[in-house]
């Protein structure tokens, strides 16, 4: 068995990357991703990946970004110490909304922010995840785990009928290590 | 980038055809809606009658112009998505002219036809609609009803100066949907960019027009009917409601449409978009509905209170609760998922919830100034609101039927085929 980890197809144009997509799947072979320079439209679907969760995660932070503000409110306002604002009463409620509104919006937009950088692993002072760097420039390119695909060369036919400029065999995952 | 979906085809030849059910259904809802009209003169409910001939011209009218307002906002933002559903609320703009004439005359009709009313104890002759500033008398000094609130502002509110900026106001919308119409039709005949590009330019200058129009036609027709009181976020408010409503009904169209085998290249993405515009507008007329209601609540000034006050009252209170619930927490919720916004039936349902929601947010904003606690739901409300729906219904599809249904030389047509998030 060779040492090679995964096998990237190099294209030069979308439309060649799609019938590499294509004919990968007419021959069962399972594609590990894809990486473009820029989004394709209709290629989520054809590779089957899932809708990102990350809705869940902006309504969840949204929901404790109102708990937070509207607990902080009635503890300071109406619980611990309550004062008489504008003959208004301790629990004026209209008067939290406006807060509980910004909070709302603050936790969601750092909580979406946030699991963004988690789930792509982009924090400072870690190295990035690249397979490829031309893919963040002029290629479009398709990883196909080698472990799991155990027909290099076969892949490698697929690949080049397809349109593929070239194919690298790399024995690590990510060359950004390097 | 392509959604790589190039093999369907569509007939772009094909045009709506508007006969069978649809005409005859509306022309019966026409045939109610003045059967209720007459029902309300001869049982002596004549206030109460120009009061739902009021806010159903002002609905009409509003949902017209904010399908002209979707046109200009498209071009202006140069925006490919909606191109292929842009002939519907161009159809919406061709029915201004009907819309606008409906409304100054209802308007006209009631400042200058006038009953016998009883006002605290005395009885004062006033006209049916406007009844707090255009009353005869309130504005002269040494007359029995003087007032000093209204004929400070009497350099504003009088009959002429109403009508005038009215027919001004809806006429100069109707300019800008006159030339819209003339530029696509030129486009669909001689192809090329000349008319796009002309239509860029007007609808930004329509836009200019319109946003700062609007809050004075609001002002004028629906918060001086209550003319001792105002709002500055008023215009911003009714915006909002005539904005949801047009939208709520372009996309009611399109779905309807849709479903009788028309408009074959609208998919759930386009709706989808449509989704995503009615519930950030269902969210941004709460903002603005609260951002009214907040103001006053805290500033607590009775000049400005007595607005909310009129509506606290045990007759309009739990109308005044339903309305945020329909309006707000309704659509945020049932719309708030990807998959609700790309659903068909559920998109229809909160279309049509949004617009009898909107019916009822201008029936609040209505009855408190016309018919006071005399507050009642009946016969006449259902039957005008029925009459004015088969009206719009019958107008917009006629004039849809006269053009095809895809402006086929737009130069985003292909963008909007291939539209997909």
């Amino acid at each position: 068995m060779s040492n090679t980890k995964y096998i990237l197809g190099h294209f030069e144009d979308p439309d060649d990357l799609m019938h590499g997509i294509d004919s990968l799947q007419k021959n069962n072979v399972s594609i590990y991703d894809v990486y473009t320079p820029m989004p394709i439209h209709g290629i989520e679907d054809k590779l089957g990946i899932k809708r990102s969760r990350l809705p869940i995660v902006a309504f969840c932070c949204g929901l404790l970004g109102t708990l937070t503000a509207f607990s902080l409110i009635y503890y300071t306002l109406v619980h611990d110490w309550p004062m008489i604002i504008g003959g208004k009463p301790a629990f004026a409620f209209p008067d939290f909304i406006p807060v509980c509104f910004e909070l709302t919006v603050l936790f969601c937009s750092y909580g979406m922010g946030i699991a963004f950088f988690y789930s792509n692993h982009l924090f400072p002072g870690r190295a990035p995840r690249v397979m490829d760097l031309r893919a963040t420039d002029d290629r479009f390119v398709l990883a196909i785990d080698a472990q799991a695909n155990p027909y290099p060369d076969k892949i490698e036919d697929l690949l080049k009928n397809a349109g593929a400029v070239e194919i690298k065999h790399n024995e690590r995952k990510y060359v950004s290590y390097e | 980038m392509g959604n790589h979906n190039h093999n369907t085809t569509h007939n772009f030849t094909k045009q709506f055809e508007f006969s069978g059910k649809p005409k005859t259904w509306s022309l019966i809802a026409i045939v109610i809606g003045i059967a209720s009209i007459a029902f309300g003169f001869l049982t002596n409910d004549g206030e109460r009658t120009f009061a739902n001939l009021l806010l159903m011209s002002y609905y009409f009218t509003c949902v017209c112009a904010a399908g002209l307002f979707f046109v200009a906002l498209q071009y202006v933002a140069q925006a490919g998505w909606s191109t292929g559903l842009l002939r519907i609320p161009q159809a919406f703009s061709r029915v201004l002219p009907y819309a606008a004439a409906i409304l100054v005359i209802v308007c006209a009709c009631g400042l200058l036809t006038s009953h016998t009313i009883v006002e605290e104890g005395k009885e004062v002759v006033a006209p049916y609609l406007y009844k707090h500033w255009a009353t005869h008398g309130l504005a002269e000094e040494g007359s029995e009803h003087y007032d000093a609130l209204i004929a400070g502002k009497s350099g504003f509110l009088n009959v002429p100066f109403f009508l005038t900026r009215l027919v001004l106001f809806l006429g100069a919308y109707i300019f800008f949907a006159f030339l819209f119409n003339k530029f696509t039709k030129r486009e669909d005949a001689e192809a090329g960019l000349v008319n796009y590009d002309k239509g860029i330019k007007w609808s930004a200058v329509f836009l200019i027009v319109f946003g700062f129009t609007t809050p004075i036609w609001a002002f004028d027709v629906i918060m001086s009917l209550e003319a001792h009181w105002f709002s500055t976020m008023f215009g911003w408010y009714n915006f909002a409601a005539m904005w949801v409503s047009g939208l709520c009904t372009i996309t009611l169209t399109i779905i309807l449409l849709k479903k009788s085998g028309y408009l074959t290249w609208i998919n759930e993405n386009h709706l989808h978009d449509l989704g995503k515009f009615i519930f950030a507008f269902s969210i941004f007329w709460t903002y603005v509905w609260f951002a009214q209601f907040l103001l006053i609540w805290y500033a607590n000034i009775p000049e400005e209170t007595v607005y909310f006050y009129k509506r606290f009252e045990p007759q309009y209170l739990p109308w005044f609760w339903l309305n945020i619930v329909v309006n707000f927490l309704a659509p945020i919720l049932i719309l708030m998922t990807r998959d609700a916004k790309r659903q068909t039936n559920t998109l229809m349902f909160v279309c049509i919830m949004l617009l009898c929601g909107h019916w009822l947010d201008y029936y609040m904003m209505i009855m408190p100034g016309t018919v006071n606690e005399h507050r009642t739901f009946g016969i006449i409300e259902v039957g005008i609101a029925v009459g004015y729906a088969g009206l719009f219904t019958f107008l917009m599809l006629t004039q849809l039927s006269k053009r095809s249904l895809v402006p086929a030389n737009h130069p985003f047509l292909d963008e909007s085929l291939h539209h997909q998030i």
